[in-house]
């Protein structure tokens, strides 16, 4: 495989990290928490989404221990309640949601559109900041005896029935809102306001592109979850509202207003996931992506569709067959731009000139899952077959094939490659590549006997289940121990290189994007000058004649 | 932080022309910053209409639902405050512009004027806002905490209303325990925008301090310019509250 890379790494034996970036410009704590430059607020966030991460893993790993045999035998049911609970608000407000554009957005978004920072930089520190405290709101409710209603709140459930810390998650998730309302709003005004000279909306590159389709989201969407949260936290605190039926309110009133915000909210995850791919798919087949306009707009796309497809979660909760009709018809369209997406990154993989480093494999991962996982959504759009498959384990693992077969091979496909750029140094090849096959067998051990288990009507959110069903279930509890090796890997050896990683200079993998164009790690100011862009994106002879010309202008 | 003037690679100096104190260092120009800065403003400003639109959605829904509940409650309203403070808040709006205004043609004595009457006026509009409340908390009419219905379910037992609203009947019991639920968004709603007034009052104080230190008038009118842009936002929900809370039922 050795022969087949693109892999330029320059000479080890005099290769050098630049001695100022933006890593090693100020020492100190406070230099940290009162930084305003994105690069660091990213890797803040790096830190913080991982730790959330491990926690939710480990949450996973404990739902899948009970579910290892039919008796509720490792911890009670409503421990169990709590333990679901608390794995999908964690995952999806505090990784999710976060996990690509706060992290590997923040890095590079204003790199790859040729400026020195986010617009706002105390804005996005103030993100941050927004998020910590959430996150401690959550992990007091963790330790005060956790929250059971599930991850969508469901009223009246929520409201009157349970007696767990439903007010503090609220206003927990209520705070990593605005968190993520910041950040969509600060790419906006970057993408809008902040362009290098040259720099035409259609020379972005993709990932910046889906991210700004995702921040359209998240500043449109986040406030109405915002308001909904409160108005839950008032009618739990002072026993009057809007939604619970005993006072005369509406639940399904909550359920619109929900599932406003976390529909959409699905695609705040999985659009920038794909932006990476678009990236990745590109520089390791060296093309430009095919169709890039087509890409670009099915983001805008899927933004705009994702807005419109809200009631296919209330399919068996009374709304009328009219609205049920029309929802799923419109839930259908959002296939389109995903099959645009999916369709493209194929052709630019023809007759390309493909290596399989690790971010192409978890990238070829992300294809294969997002695919299955976009398919059985039609499935469930479809309003007959989705009364037969909703509520049970085919739901869970439609959401897990799109959001961690899709969302979290994304995130760590742009890991893996932007990573030489973060630290300046490469991750172990070998291994890491072998990280990205076990997370895919242990993955699909994990979730594809869901759809199956589902299929056979087995129920989601129980801690019981009919003895018939345990083989599967042993099946995709031996995947999530595997999963976890796939997930436990590269933290050991991303932390490895940090120190002994090879020394990855400039551009090792012969990218087009403005941020291989400046060191690594880059500056503070990320480029000594503010670049021109005098090419399009994805230009690969526009990077040869680059080189040509360096070593023209060194001779 | 980012915006210190020295530049990390030694070699690399500072190669771009001079600019003002208050340009931020990742700007390439004033004109960047004003455009980005605004820019975020009206976003910021968007992302605010859905917050309150929640709570518009369901207000309305439960308005068409409870429709009867709903209008003896809003007949509780003193219209005579309501207006005053609609009133205030116009006046406020106006005299946030003049500041504006003055901030850009730098006239200092004028922008600090402008600034404390928006100041004194925001202050008013909560004090009457107050009266409001406490009105309600005496007559039992804050959900949860203070609540009676029987003003609507016997409306002679409230002269005072009762009065105004002759035609008002008396509700049976199950609608009557609705306006519960106008007097809790009545609450919300009025409660949110109050304290989106508390924050921007916050804001001016600030300001003053700032504008007497001559801070806005040296031709940097982003601060004042944006914080106008959410002073008359705040204004503007209180026009659709206005209407929406007092007024729908009176034809």
């Amino acid at each position: 495989m050795s022969a087949a890379t693109i892999v330029q790494l320059p000479d080890q034996s005099t290769a050098r990290i630049p001695k100022m970036n933006f890593l090693t410009k100020e020492n100190g704590l406070l230099s940290w928490l009162l930084t305003g430059d994105h690069k660091r607020i990213a890797t803040l966030y790096l830190i913080s989404i991982t730790f959330f991460f491990f926690i939710g893993g480990a949450l996973a790993g404990l739902i899948r221990l009970e579910l290892l045999t039919p008796q509720t035998d490792l911890m009670a049911a409503d421990t169990y309640n709590k333990v679901f609970t608390m794995h999908g608000v964690i995952m999806v407000f505090f990784f999710l949601v976060p996990s690509v554009p706060a992290t590997i957005g923040n890095f590079l978004i204003p790199m790859m559109v040729g400026a020195r920072d986010l617009a706002l930089p105390k804005v996005n520190l103030l993100s941050w900041y927004l998020y910590v405290i959430a996150g401690c709101m959550a992990i007091y409710t963790m330790a005060a005896g956790g929250v059971d209603t599930g991850w969508t709140f469901t009223t009246p459930l929520s409201t009157h029935y349970l007696n767990t810390h439903v007010i503090s998650t609220g206003l927990a998730i209520f705070v990593a809102g605005f968190s993520s309302i910041f950040t969509g709003l600060n790419f906006i005004v970057t993408i809008h306001k902040m362009r290098c000279p040259g720099m035409t909306w259609f020379r972005l590159p993709l990932f910046v592109w889906s991210n700004y389709a995702a921040s359209i989201l998240m500043v449109l969407g986040t406030p109405v979850l915002a308001i909904t949260l409160v108005l839950v936290v008032l009618e739990r605190s002072l026993h009057i509202g809007v939604f619970d039926p005993a006072y005369g309110g509406d639940p399904i009133l909550f359920q619109h207003l929900f599932w406003f915000y976390s529909h959409p909210a699905v695609y705040i995850m999985i659009l920038p996931g794909m932006g990476v791919i678009s990236e990745v798919v590109s520089t390791f087949s060296r093309k430009r992506v095919f169709g890039y306009t087509a890409v670009a707009f099915s983001s805008v796309a899927i933004a705009v569709f994702g807005f419109f497809v809200w009631a296919h979660h209330m399919f068996i909760m009374g709304i009328s067959n009219y609205a049920a009709l029309v929802f799923s018809l419109l839930t259908m369209l959002v296939a389109v731009p995903s099959a645009i997406k999916i369709f493209n990154w194929a052709f630019t993989l023809y007759k390309g000139s493909i290596t399989f480093e690790t971010p192409m494999l978890y990238a070829f991962g992300f294809m294969g899952l997002f695919t299955i996982g976009g398919m059985t959504g039609v499935f469930l759009g479809a309003t007959g077959t989705d009364i037969h498959l909703t509520e049970t384990y085919f739901i869970v693992a439609h959401f897990h094939f799109v959001m961690v077969g899709g969302m979290l091979m994304a995130f760590l496909s742009g890991i893996h490659f932007w990573w030489p750029k973060w630290t300046g140094r490469m991750y172990p090849e070998k291994i890491s590549q072998l990280a990205a096959i076990v997370t895919f067998i242990g993955f699909n051990f994990t979730f594809f006997p869901q759809f199956i288990l589902g299929t056979l009507g087995m129920p989601r959110r129980y801690a019981a289940y009919p003895p018939e069903f345990q083989s599967l279930n042993v099946f995709s509890t031996a995947g999530a121990s595997i999963l976890g090796v796939g997930y436990l890997l590269p933290i050991i050896y991303l932390t490895w290189s940090l120190k002994y990683g090879a020394v990855a200079g400039d551009n090792p993998w012969q990218a087009t994007g403005l941020e291989w164009q400046t060191q690594s790690p880059p500056l503070t100011e990320n480029f000594p000058v503010i670049p021109v862009m005098d090419h399009e994106a994805y230009d690969y002879d526009w990077l040869e004649k680059q080189e040509q010309k360096e070593v023209a202008s060194v001779g | 932080m980012s915006d210190s003037s020295t530049t990390a690679s030694g070699a690399v100096v500072d190669a771009h022309h001079e600019h003002p104190p208050y340009q931020r260092h990742h700007f390439e120009s004033v004109d960047q910053q004003f455009d980005a800065t605004n820019f975020a403003m009206w976003l910021f400003l968007l992302t605010e209409i859905m917050f309150f639109g929640g709570l518009f959605t369901a207000y309305l829904i439960m308005r068409n639902w409870y429709y009867p509940a709903f209008v003896e409650a809003s007949h509780q309203l003193n219209i005579g405050w309501g207006t005053a403070n609609t009133g205030v808040l116009i006046v406020s709006s106006f005299t946030m512009a003049m500041g504006v205004w003055s901030a850009e043609m730098r006239k200092k004595g004028l922008l600090i004027l402008f600034l404390s009457l928006t100041f004194i006026l925001g202050l008013a509009f909560l004090g009457i806002k107050s009266i409001e409340y406490s009105e309600k908390w005496e007559k039992h009419h804050v959900p949860g905490l203070n609540w009676s219905d029987a003003s609507f379910v016997n409306p002679a037992s409230d002269p005072e209303v009762h009065k105004l609203y002759p035609q008002d009947k008396p509700l049976a019991p199950d609608m009557a325990a609705k306006t519960e639920m106008y007097f809790f968004l009545y609450f919300a709603m009025t409660g949110m925008h109050a304290l989106h007034m508390i924050i921007g009052i916050s804001i001016l104080g600030f300001m003053l301090v700032r504008a007497r230190a001559g801070a806005y008038t040296t031709g940097h009118v982003t601060y004042v310019e944006n914080f106008g842009l959410y002073w008359h936002f705040v204004d503007i929900v209180w026009i659709f509250l206005f209407p929406l809370l007092y007024l729908i039922s009176r034809y």
